[in-house]
């Protein structure tokens, strides 16, 4: 499977066929892509998929990755912009890998495999069989987890060898170039015992209005004590219909923490489980949302403690302003081993027009006892004294409003521990606020 | 903690568990078709728009799938079949207590109910199987103008009033079980409290079920007119049978303008009853309606009690307290739909889950958009006694706008060793240790019941299981 990419890409698109006439990337995905094609679309009687606008996700019109050119690929190289300090980055563009730059040493030390997702497949068959999207998407988005796995290319393939601690970020810039464009991004990281590795994607749009598919799957593996920092800065264009399936793995002592910053798409559906499957793991999961316009946030999440002693501890918080609509649906399940859990769930919706929606469905499934399990889902506006109080101080009405709305948002951002991710995503918020007329 | 002792913990259902030979005058059969339709209403006498309604119902409640995408699969055991869907004493409701028939007298007052309580209650009416077999209204309410009867005597005495409201809070098709019950309803009570008009008593009525393969189909609806006020208390016992039974009533609450309504219900239905309930109310302008529900008893119960909030400030509260214990599921919850400027809610739910008990709680809050100052609150406590037991929280909150607020919170949480602990070395039992745990933990609910079920209650909780921990 996938062996094709590693060859020159040479159609000529003359009359483009869609996506999903296209088949499957290469020979070996031909079973995802039968299982892609039999399964049904959902629908909104489907519980996973309640409150969300179902017929927002024809796929019909969307073409295959197609490759840019070089022009392309010089100005996406210079409009990759990370942190300024880095371990090394990979840039992708329509599932092609444009770069791969290593800037440390680190990232040399014995053992740390950082390649291309196809090439590790040669390269490591054994990791990647034993890793590779061995979780199921289990919470309603099976069919775009097997259209990922019959069209994925390429992606991020990062194995931390056990104790080995890369203290710098390590990036990938994902890019979405022309008009119905699609791509398939892929990141899996595999942290081995008490390794410890931080990790960032980022989602662009080449053009901020260009209608386009994205459809990712990150995945992270979590070994006895090891610590995981992953960031996902979505900003894909807003036309962009896209899907984001996680699953996070976390073993005995492991402390996995995901944030998945959501700026762009006119139409996203997330997905992110996190199962603490040995004593003592933790999971923090955080995700920021800035919706607009007329924007569909849809995230479910799923903290599932499988194990005695473990911890998961979510914070989601959106603001939504014009006629967006968010969906939050998060459940935390404590299965009968499961004792001493200690599970924690949060959502925060910041309502900032007449026209947006909110809809909370935050749930607990309790099989054990002797646990601490709570939620809370909260549904509001910006309190009219801050406002006023900032007003009497000569802030305009609409700089207050904004930051009344970064205040908010900062405290996921916080929770994060990394200042210097935490301020390029403060940047990415403010230049989404100075969009927004 | 011995978790063996623990096991043991029981609401002693014993009280109701008992059953007298009755000879029923009229009996429909087992099993549902448009015969068993048309028979239930020659036998009552109904007038033929209402066959018509029965009729159509009974199509809906046909074409509707079972909902378990979402709920217990624990439905699919339901054989509608096997049920007999009308029987009944007699058809007239007796109107003193020496009209009642010497056999059923026996087993109402087993059951403790109306003489004892008759002075501190207004009216009183038992509903024996299907039929009301009592029905009695202390002469002051009556003075007052309010109606209190069976629903079959509303609909025949009272058609102007009853029309008006019947079947527009909770449509036919609003799910299968309602479109059942509009099928096939007998018994339940309808009220009409005219204008001003504070009931200053609780009316009340007990339902029991007392036959086999018996569904109960009682449907209730309860108008209070402008200013009004209005308390209804339900309370349920059911005999044991080896064979399960469905009870799947229909409750239709109208609070006119600044009318108050409370219903009380408190449900004790044997182990193997499938108790599948829809209760919603529609508030108009600074009316309030509360529910107080407590699930104590049956196999399944899905119930879900609701207030439309129709009119500006009117208010919207349920109170619920589910104990779900070995083979029981408690799957209760509320729903609020905010339609209306400054209309607030509250729903507060504890539940407690011994043994291999499961409770589940699912809520539905809606704002939708153009509304101001919308308020809803929302808490869930859930309590786990042993580590068989479990819970499940499912609410779903929809917010529109920029003028309301909704806030949900809930918990899950075990009885604290050191309590427990620090009440057995002032010298309680375990077991004595354990109850008041509990009934600490429902305590704030439990006092907003009247006094008389919240003493019931507490009996409940309290007494009977120390009882069988011992």
């Amino acid at each position: 499977m996938m062996t094709s990419v590693l060859e020159p890409m040479t159609d000529t698109p003359a009359a483009p066929t869609r996506l999903l006439s296209a088949g499957p990337a290469a020979p070996g995905q031909e079973a995802a892509w039968t299982q892609f094609t039999k399964i049904p679309m959902p629908t909104r009687t489907d519980e996973r998929w309640r409150f969300a606008n179902v017929k927002d996700l024809d796929l019909s019109s969307y073409l295959p990755p197609a490759p840019v050119d070089e022009a392309v690929r010089e100005a996406l190289l210079v409009r990759s912009r990370g942190l300024e300090k880095s371990a090394g980055r990979m840039v992708f563009a329509n599932d092609q890998l444009l770069t791969r730059e290593a800037y440390s040493e680190e990232l040399s030390r014995i053992g740390v495999i950082w390649l291309p997702l196809e090439q590790a497949m040669i390269e490591h068959p054994n990791l990647f069989q034993q890793y590779f999207m061995r979780e199921e998407a289990i919470l309603g988005g099976q069919k775009f987890a097997t259209l990922h796995a019959s069209q994925v290319r390429t992606g991020t393939f990062l194995f931390v060898p056990r104790g080995v601690e890369i203290n710098l970020p390590i990036e990938a810039f994902h890019w979405l170039h022309g008009d119905n464009a699609s791509c398939f991004p892929h990141t899996l990281i595999m942290a081995q015992d008490m390794a410890k590795v931080t990790f960032i994607d980022y989602y662009e749009s080449a053009d901020a209005e260009a209608p386009g598919l994205a459809c990712g799957v990150n995945d992270l593996w979590l070994g006895a004590g090891a610590s995981v920092t992953y960031v996902c800065a979505q900003n894909w264009s807003s036309k962009a219909l896209a899907f984001q399936i996680n699953a996070t793995v976390v073993g005995r002592d492991a402390r996995a923490r995901s944030l998945f910053a959501q700026l762009g798409a006119r139409h996203l559906r997330t997905e992110s489980v996190s199962h603490l499957r040995a004593q003592g793991g933790r999971s923090d999961m955080l995700a920021l949302t800035v919706a607009d316009a007329a924007q569909e946030i849809d995230a479910r999440t799923f903290q599932i403690h499988e194990a005695p002693n473990t911890s998961s501890d979510l914070l989601y918080k959106n603001s939504l302003d014009d006629t967006a609509r968010t969906i939050f649906s998060g459940l935390i399940r404590v299965n009968p081993v499961a004792h001493q859990t200690d599970a924690y769930q949060k959502v925060r919706n910041l309502l900032l027009s007449d026209e947006a929606e909110a809809n909370s469905a935050p749930g607990l499934e309790i099989e054990a006892d002797n646990v601490r399990c709570t939620h809370g889902a909260t549904s509001g506006q910006i309190e009219q004294e801050e406002l006023f109080y900032l007003m009497s101080r000569g802030i305009s009405k609409r700089a207050a409003q904004k930051l009344i709305v970064h205040g908010f948002l900062q405290e996921v951002i916080a929770r994060l521990e990394e200042p210097a991710i935490g301020a390029r995503l403060t940047e990415m918020v403010q230049a989404k606020f100075a969009a927004h007329a | 903690m011995s978790t063996a002792e623990l096991t043991q913990f029981d609401i002693d259902r014993t009280r109701g568990d008992f059953r007298y030979d009755i000879k029923h005058e009229f009996d429909a059969g087992t099993g549902l078709t448009h015969e068993t339709i048309d028979y239930i209403v020659n036998v009552k006498g109904e007038p033929d728009w209402i066959r018509e309604w029965r009729h159509k119902a009974l199509d809906v409640f046909l074409s509707k799938p079972m909902p378990t995408h979402w709920a217990s699969k624990d439905l699919e055991n339901i054989v509608f079949g096997n049920i007999r869907y009308y029987l009944a004493g007699g058809q007239k409701a007796s109107r003193s207590w020496d009209e009642v028939p010497e056999d059923m007298k026996r087993t109402f007052e087993r059951l403790g109910i109306p003489e004892q309580e008759r002075k501190f209650l207004a009216g009183v009416e038992a509903q024996f199987d299907s039929e009301a077999v009592y029905s009695n209204i202390k002469k002051a309410v009556g003075e007052q103008g309010v109606i209190f009867c069976g629903s079959t005597e509303g609909l025949i005495k009272h058609p102007e009033i009853f029309r008006k409201w019947f079947g527009k809070v909770i449509p036919t098709g609003d799910n299968k079980f309602s479109a059942l019950n509009s099928a096939v309803f007998s018994g339940g009570s309808f009220i009409y409290v005219p204008p001003g008009v504070k009931v200053k008593h609780p009316l009340q009525a007990y339902f029991r079920i007392n036959a086999e393969n018996f569904g109960q189909f009682e449907r209730t609806l309860i108008i209070a007119d402008e200013g009004s006020e209005v308390m209804y208390m339900e309370g349920c016992t059911a005999p044991k049978f080896e064979t399960a039974t469905l009870h799947s009533a229909v409750v239709e609450l109208v609070a006119l303008k600044g009318a108050k309504i409370q219903y009380v219900t408190v449900q004790n239905w044997s182990a193997n009853v499938f108790n599948l309930v829809t209760k919603r109310a529609l508030a108009h302008e600074e009316a309030e309606v509360k529910w107080i529900d407590c699930n104590i008893g049956s196999r399944l119960t899905m119930k879900y009690p609701g207030v439309v909030l129709k009119g500006r400030k009117a208010r919207g509260e349920v109170v619920s307290i589910a104990l779900a214990n070995d083979g029981q599921h408690q799957d209760t919850g509320a729903k609020m739909i905010h339609a209306a400027d400054e209309t607030t809610s509250n729903i507060v739910s504890k539940s407690i889950s011994i043994g291999k008990g499961r409770a589940t709680y699912r809520g539905l809050v809606h704002v939708p958009k153009h509304l101001k100052g919308c308020k809803n609150n929302t808490e869930c406590d859930a309590l786990l006694i042993n580590s068989t037991s479990r819970t499940d929280t499912y609410p779903a909150i929809t917010v529109r706008g920029t003028g309301n607020s909704c806030q949900h919170e809930a918990s899950v949480s075990q009885i604290s060793a050191e309590q427990i602990f620090y009440m057995q070395q002032r010298g309680l039992t375990e077991a004595q240790a354990m109850s008041l745990s509990v009934n600490g933990f429902v305590n704030d609910l439990v006092r907003q019941f009247p006094m008389e079920y919240s003493v019931e209650l507490k009996r409940l909780i309290d007494l009977e299981m120390e009882g069988s921990v011992g």
